[in-house]
């Protein structure tokens, strides 16, 4: 008869239950973010730290694990394609970076301004954001294909030399850069303009009526209040243009030679293709160390200027 | 979120003509690549070889990609549909449950700033340089190339995001509905269910979407945690570009074909896409 439990007795449990849930209910809602995010980033860091003074090598499909301090930095210090990488990334970081931003901003005015279509245009930009990276990789790697790509087609119906865009030392990393560039601009585009979108109108129409002209009124009034949405879009903008990684794998590879090497590419053959798990937990480090002291430098940027202001 | 006609800055006469005709060359220069790369995978090689810009279409790209035996992408396709849902759910109940503790509950102010701070930090670090302990760990547990590898992985790559964004959803409800439930006798737990969770629902449709997306174009990790059966479409696609002789008229099917969900979710849902994307930047 015990196997039946009273109906108010379960009842009772339930309410119980729902009692200690109800209790607890601000420790549980944290703890698995908390637990996945100490799983899934603390811990492989600490890992990283373990692996950066060791010789990790698989044998058998287990990692065996040796301490060898010294021996990845030496394998960093050594590394002659690692100086090439860090400087072909700051030249697409740098142009990258600030044609997406000039280009961007300069569309957001416009179409500000515009009385219709701004739509239709929010709408075709959103698409580069949304599609696979990997995609526009391979989309761009057609239309630059040296013997069919649409340049080379136009440039020869021009009577112009076509251009070898990814094969060639000189030509390559332009050739990235400007996939970068198209890719992004969409996204600092989107940002200024609903921060545009956001400046109050009054304010516009009374310096119209003390008799501004349109560029003054740009200059004077909209894009200082432009500021901090420019300083959001300019710091993601260059935190992810330095992860660039799909695109660039794609399209080139790190090559020809390595004019196209990014520190992200490199990074990821020196862990996969390489087999150097030590020397890479040793540049995921410095990595990751590198941007954290920028991020610190950026708030306390931001910080400054939010006070002099 | 329709658009107001009015603006206080309108062009007028030659410059509205030259900023209209800009701004059809900017809208221009953004889709142009994509009706390229759709041409293309509608050409048969020796059509794209030749460069020709008159041919007969052919869905035989497809149906190639998609049916032939030699072809995995079929199977790329229902991998990453897995693990982008999969992976989805999970990061919106994980997410926003730590987003509602974060906002509800008087978390001291140390201990909000260091788990808000170091999502911030993880959003930034390139993921490749996490992804050489996570493919030793996944090695050693036994889950190196299966899907729970990426749904683990992809959940916590879109934490930030979802948390972020779930947050400043939750600060827009008013304090006061929330409170009146309790006073009312509704329990702790109910006011997060049946007022909170729906008044944040637009939030709970802009992660989700963002979620979605983001985990089907994911590319270093799966590339390094996954092999030939696990691959997901951005791998595959890869591969084919990869190829020693590219089959570019698959390899351009293959592209159109990965952009079909980003394409349909945005069709369904731009304007939560465009405030999930833009939410933060501008306050």
């Amino acid at each position: 008869m015990a196997s039946i439990p009273h109906p108010a007795g379960r009842v009772a449990a339930r309410a119980g239950l729902v009692d200690r849930l109800d209790r607890t209910f601000r420790w549980w809602s944290f703890a698995p973010a908390v637990v996945l995010l100490f799983v899934l980033t603390i811990f492989p860091i600490v890992n990283l730290l373990r692996m950066a003074v060791s010789n990790v090598q698989f044998v058998d499909g287990r990692a065996v694990w040796s301490f060898a301090p010294g021996r990845n930095l030496q394998a960093m210090l050594g590394d002659p394609v690692l100086g090439a990488a860090v400087v072909n990334t700051a030249v697409f970081v740098v142009v990258a970076v600030a044609l997406e931003m000039a280009i961007g901003i300069g569309l957001a005015l416009l179409v500000a301004r515009l009385d219709r279509g701004k739509g239709l245009v929010r709408t075709a930009m959103i698409l580069p954001i949304l599609v696979p990276p990997v995609a526009i990789g391979s989309m761009w790697k057609l239309m630059y294909n040296y013997d069919f790509g649409v340049f080379n087609q136009a440039l020869t119906a021009l009577g112009a030399m076509p251009v070898n865009w990814l094969g060639s030392t000189s030509v390559a990393l332009t050739s990235v850069i400007l996939v970068d560039v198209w890719h992004w601009v969409p996204f600092v585009f989107l940002i200024l303009f609903a921060a545009v979108e956001g400046v109050p109108q009054d304010v516009i129409e009374a310096a119209r009526i003390d008799g501004a002209t349109s560029g003054q009124v740009t200059r004077r009034i909209i894009l200082p209040l432009l500021a901090p949405a420019i300083g959001v879009a300019l710091l993601f903008r260059g935190i992810f243009a330095f992860k660039a990684f799909d695109e660039v794998f794609l399209l080139t590879g790190g090559g020809p030679g390595t004019s196209t090497e990014l520190v992200s590419l490199h990074l990821y053959k020196v862990f996969f293709e390489q087999n150097q798990l030590g020397y890479g937990a040793m540049l995921s480090l410095a990595i990751i160390a590198m941007i954290v002291a920028f991020l610190l430098v950026a708030r306390r940027a931001g910080t400054a200027l939010a006070t002099t202001r | 979120m329709t658009h107001g006609t009015s603006t206080a800055l309108p062009f007028a006469g030659r410059e509205r003509a030259i900023g209209l005709a800009l701004l059809v060359l900017a809208v221009a220069v953004v889709v142009g690549p994509f009706v390229w790369i759709a041409l293309q995978s509608f050409k048969r090689q020796i059509d794209i070889l030749t460069g020709a810009w008159v041919f007969t279409p052919t869905l035989a790209n497809y149906v190639d990609v998609l049916f032939s035996r030699r072809s995995d992408f079929a199977g790329n396709v229902t991998n990453s549909a897995i693990v982008a849902m999969a992976s989805t759910v999970l990061v919106l109940v994980i997410g926003t449950l730590a987003a509602y503790s974060l906002h509800r509950f008087r978390w001291s102010r140390a201990i909000s700033a260091a788990f808000l701070g170091w999502t911030l930090v993880f959003h930034m670090v390139p993921l490749l340089t996490l992804v050489g302990p996570w493919y030793v760990a996944f090695r050693e547990l036994g889950l190196y190339d299966t899907l729970w590898a990426l749904v683990i992985t992809h959940v916590t790559i879109n934490l930030p995001m979802t948390v972020w964004l779930m947050m400043a959803f939750f600060r827009e409800i008013p304090h006061e509905i929330e409170e009146a439930a309790l006073v009312d006798g509704c329990r702790p737990l109910q006011a997060f269910w049946r007022i909170a969770l729906p008044l944040a629902a637009p939030g709970l449709i802009a992660a989700g979407i963002l979620a979605f997306i983001f985990s089907w174009n994911e590319f270093s990790v799966a590339l390094t945690l996954t092999s030939r059966e696990t691959a997901t479409v951005p791998v595959a696609v890869a591969r084919f570009a990869q190829q020693y002789e590219v089959q570019h008229s698959q390899m351009a099917a293959a592209s159109v074909v990965s952009t079909l969900p980003a394409l349909l979710l945005m069709a369904l849902g731009q304007r939560f896409v465009v405030r999930g994307l833009t939410l933060g930047a501008v306050k």
